[in-house]
């Protein structure tokens, strides 16, 4: 029970999980923003590297939602579409 | 002849389950293993491979086919219900490893029971009593600054199922997470295209016969 309370007085458990683990996950996930691909990780904080996923899982929603408006219009509309639709992924 | 049927089973019995339970921890070592390998393909998804994003669109196909039929005339909800579906298809697809998939999957029982008015209060009370103990942090290590701290809670809240989480897990989902999303957004457009470049010509075929013009 006190452990748990100290546990979260610090920082959400970073004692349990090193340091160098944390640096590991964010230079992995800079790997997958385009923004910072091309950059060094010494160079890009880990600070602008959590703001460049957050923008870009926000601008990724956004497509989502995008072509979700646009799939609906279009199923909306369509009909033997489908039928040419299931075809062509079958034989893919 | 009967007495060895018969008492098979009894031995085939302990048999496999011993032998199932020595499978089942060979599988528990050899994934646990396999996940810490970042290459690993049966610890995480392969969210660029073909197959993977062949096995998301048949069944966004096939639950979309579903939608069609039960759909709301209204223009908005029809477009938030293919976003839930997509979303919902996408967190099947993951199989359940990661926690937005299981979080995603969870949300759409519990908004089934509760109205929305309920989960709000509770967010924002979460979200209160995550804010006030990080400023009191004074170690001036990089990760435990207060800005590090609010970016990270920022991102636990778009990653679903990720708002009480510790950092080292919210940087492990989000990156599941977006190679899943990028996924979907590959695999929405491709349908999108499919559909709308084959709804026209399916309608288009007989006039081309009589626009070629003649061979001469």
């Amino acid at each position: 029970m006190s452990s748990r309370r100290s546990r979260s007085r610090q920082s959400a458990g970073v004692s349990r999980t090193s340091d160098e683990q944390i640096n590991d996950l964010v230079s992995k996930l800079q790997e997958l923003l385009p923004e910072l691909r091309r950059r060094r990780s010494d160079k890009v904080s880990a600070g602008r590297v959590l703001q460049e996923t957050c923008n870009y899982i926000r601008n990724l929603h956004k497509e989502v939602d995008d072509l979700s408006e646009r799939l609906s219009e279009l199923l909306e509309t369509t009909d033997s579409a489908q039928a040419a639709m299931i075809r062509t992924l079958l034989s893919q | 002849m009967a007495s060895t049927l018969v008492s098979n089973p009894v031995t085939n019995s302990d048999r496999a389950r011993e032998s199932s339970k020595r499978r089942k921890k060979k599988k528990l070592l050899a994934t646990r293993d396999e996940s810490q390998n970042p290459n690993a393909a049966h610890g995480s998804t392969q969210w660029k491979s073909d197959p993977q994003q062949q096995v998301y669109s048949s069944k966004l196909l096939q639950a979309l086919r579903q939608l069609r039929i039960s759909s709301s005339p209204t223009a908005p909800r029809r477009s938030r219900a293919v976003r839930e579906v997509a979303d919902r298809v996408l967190a099947v697809t993951a199989k359940g490893k990661t926690r937005w998939s299981r979080a995603i999957l969870t949300n759409r029982l519990k908004l089934k029971f509760m109205k929305n008015k309920r989960r709000s209060p509770a967010a924002s009370a979460a979200g209160d009593r995550l804010k006030k103990p990080r400023v009191s942090i004074s170690r001036l290590k990089s990760k435990n600054l207060p800005a590090v701290q609010r970016k990270a809670r920022v991102l636990g809240r778009l990653v679903p199922g990720c708002r009480k989480e510790p950092l080292p897990v919210i940087l492990e989902e989000a990156t599941d997470y977006i190679a899943a999303l990028e996924m979907q957004v590959r695999a929405m457009s491709a349908l999108a295209e499919l559909l709308s470049g084959s709804g026209p010509s399916g309608s288009t075929v007989t006039p081309l016969g009589s626009n070629r013009p003649p061979p001469s």
